[in-house]
């Protein structure tokens, strides 16, 4: 089998394990988790982000050789995410940044087209942009072309570690759009996250479902097996069932010739 | 339409009725529920329910979790000036109280500023009472100007203010208000206010709308639980944040529950609130707004307080103090009394201990 690897923004991931910095009961947490887990990408609130305080600053608790994943939650348009975003760079958070911009703080679903306004300018500004997005195919697409390097579907609504409630149309991006799909928010548990990697995604994003656990460190770890297994399963062809017939029928194509 | 409209149709005597006659088979049906209502969120608050309260905090423990995780974020309250012609009977700044009335100059707040940012506070409340002579919309922005060099963001608690005046406010750096409408019972709250501008119940009632409008990204509100019965104010409260979480949802709404305190002159609390009840409050309003902060400030003990965290309290005072000049020099003559007086430190020491991480920055104003 040829090497698997997932590369966004010219760099190569080891782990398809994305974890949060937020939500824990310590910023001690973080190395540790980062040590059981493999996890190499972490998002971070840029709004939390410190820089004065030496005991808070979460920047000072993540592994030096983590990439940094700043997110731009907080933003309720395009143009707070870009400030969030320009901001992130100034504090030395590096050139990645997760677009997250939710106007609407009952559901906390993310305002696509806002996202896709914001995705466009940070992207000629040399970001590596992963939008936060609700999925839906065509917006998905405007956000490739736009210049996203990544794009993260919700599974469920952030926080309600519902798992892969939007399943089909999740599994429609990764079959369409030819960008790494990770799915991020509302995965509660590690079989949610194999199920998601089975289907396809190149990586999931789990917070709160690690943080919140009673041991957060051990749930990091089972996090991490569980979307090793399942992209492993992936590869290793799950039968993928075909909800409409393949270009080729190799089991009835006699009957057209 | 106001909130004043959806208020006209909850009668008060309708509302009481209907949480008083609440059946424990009700209490029992809800909380079978994921999803809350309004008419859920009675039946929580209603006496039947006070015997369900394990199994409501088990609820709201889960749902506070799950949307705020471990974390609490820490703010302290700034006094500017306790000048005021209001005549609010359960208030130690009232007009007709005999108290030494200073504001602060803009010299005095830089030292007030700097000594509560060491502390390593990053989010400020700043108070007023209410004075357009003495602590005009002016005073406040200059005020502001000078507290924005030592905070990352800045919310407002000073008497109600018109739309244009909240915008050049924001626009100056504030990014949340804090209004509490004190008593939603129209006729209790005309006899808490019998002078002063502040008698007017509706452009009170209307303030919170007028922050959403004017770009404030965070706006509190709450009740002064004790003035009514506290049933049905907690019932209101509910209310009011629930319609505005659904008018203005790019707006972070917040809610308090802020109980009587001893305070200055001679005021007998009217309707009393117990521990027990508090606790009610606090968990039935998780349960219905999921997403909404609650904030628990030192107006309560210190063990009672950290019994909160993790049961829904997402945001708490820490090192309050209520004079005005006070982080500098304590005379004993604040707006009501502290009961929790541990220092920011402690407050940390505390949230750590219980697996809680204190948040000192949630918010950078951009
Ligand atoms: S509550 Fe506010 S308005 Fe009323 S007397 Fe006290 S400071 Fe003045």
């Amino acid at each position: 089998m040829s090497k698997d690897t997932l590369v966004i923004g010219g760099i190569e991931l080891r782990s398809r394990l994305f974890i949060g910095s937020g939500k824990y009961s310590s910023n001690a947490l973080i190395p540790k988790i980062v040590d059981k887990s493999g996890a190499q990408v972490v998002t971070v609130a840029v709004r939390r982000v410190d820089l004065e305080s030496k005991d808070e600053n979460m920047l000072n608790f993540i592994p030096k050789e983590c990439v940094l994943m700043p997110n731009t939650s907080g933003a309720r348009n395009a143009e707070e995410a870009v400030r969030i975003a320009r901001l992130a760079k100034a504090m030395g958070c590096g050139n990645w940044i997760k677009i997250e911009v939710i106007s609407d703080t009952k559901y906390l679903l993310p305002d696509n087209f806002e996202t896709l306004k914001a995705t466009e300018i940070l992207a000629k500004e040399g970001f590596v942009v992963l939008p936060y997005m609700s999925p839906d195919l065509m917006m998905a697409k405007r956000m490739r072309d736009a210049g996203a390097a990544a794009v993260m579907p919700l599974g469920a609504p952030i926080g309600t570690n519902k798992g892969l409630k939007t399943k089909e149309l999740v599994k429609i991006m990764i079959d369409e759009i030819d960008l790494p799909i990770v799915v991020d928010a509302g995965i509660g548990k590690p079989s949610e996250a194999a199920e998601a990697m089975e289907l396809g995604a190149a990586a999931v994003l789990v917070n709160t479902a690690i943080a919140s656990a009673g041991d957060a460190v051990s749930m990091s770890e089972a996090f991490s097996l569980a979307v090793r297994a399942g992209r492993m399963a992936y590869l290793a062809g799950t039968g993928a069932v075909k909800d409409f017939a393949e270009a080729s029928s190799p089991l009835t194509g006699f009957l057209n010739g | 339409m106001s909130f004043y409209d959806v208020l006209q149709k909850y009668k008060q005597n309708v509302v009481f009725e209907r949480i008083q006659s609440v059946s424990r088979e009700e209490v029992d049906r809800v909380l079978s529920k994921e999803i809350f209502s309004i008419d859920d969120y009675l039946v929580l608050i209603s006496p039947a329910a006070s015997d369900f309260l394990e199994e409501m905090a088990r609820k709201a423990q889960r749902i506070t979790l799950q949307h705020f995780g471990r974390a609490v974020v820490l703010y302290a309250p700034l006094y500017l000036a306790n000048y005021c012609v209001n005549n609010c009977l359960y208030c130690g700044f009232n007009v007709h109280n005999d108290l030494d009335r200073r504001k602060l100059t803009m010299e005095e707040l830089r030292v007030e500023a700097k000594a509560i940012s060491e502390m390593g506070i990053r989010h400020i409340l700043l108070l007023t009472g209410e004075s357009r002579k003495h602590s005009p919309v002016e005073y406040i922005r200059d005020c502001v100007k000078i507290i924005a060099e030592y905070f990352t963001s800045i919310s407002l608690e000073v008497y109600p203010l018109d739309e244009e005046d909240y915008r050049l406010l924001v626009n100056s750096g504030v990014d949340g208000l804090t209004i509490y409408q004190e008593v939603y019972d129209e006729d209790v709250y005309k006899t808490m206010h019998p002078s002063g501008p502040k008698k007017d119940f509706r452009y009170r009632l209307d303030t919170p709308e007028r922050g959403c409008r004017s770009g404030m990204r965070s706006v509190g509100i709450g009740a002064l639980m004790g003035l009514g019965n506290w049933r049905t104010e907690a019932f209101y409260t509910a209310l009011h944040a629930h319609y505005l979480t659904g008018k203005y949802s790019e707006v972070e709404i917040s809610l308090s529950i802020p109980r009587m305190r001893p305070h200055t002159g001679s005021f007998e609390v009217p309707s009393p609130v117990g521990d027990r009840d508090f606790v009610q409050i606090m968990l039935a309003a998780r349960l219905f707004l999921r997403h909404v902060g609650i904030t628990v400030s030192t107006r309560e003990r210190a063990s009672f307080r950290d019994n909160l965290v993790g049961l829904g309290l997402t945001r708490m005072s820490a090192g309050s103090v209520t004079e005005v000049g006070g982080y500098n020099e304590k005379r004993g003559d604040g707006q009501f009394e502290i009961s929790d007086d541990r220092s920011v430190e402690e407050i940390r020491q505390m949230l750590y201990g219980k697996g809680f991480q204190p948040v000192f920055k949630d918010w950078q104003y951009i």
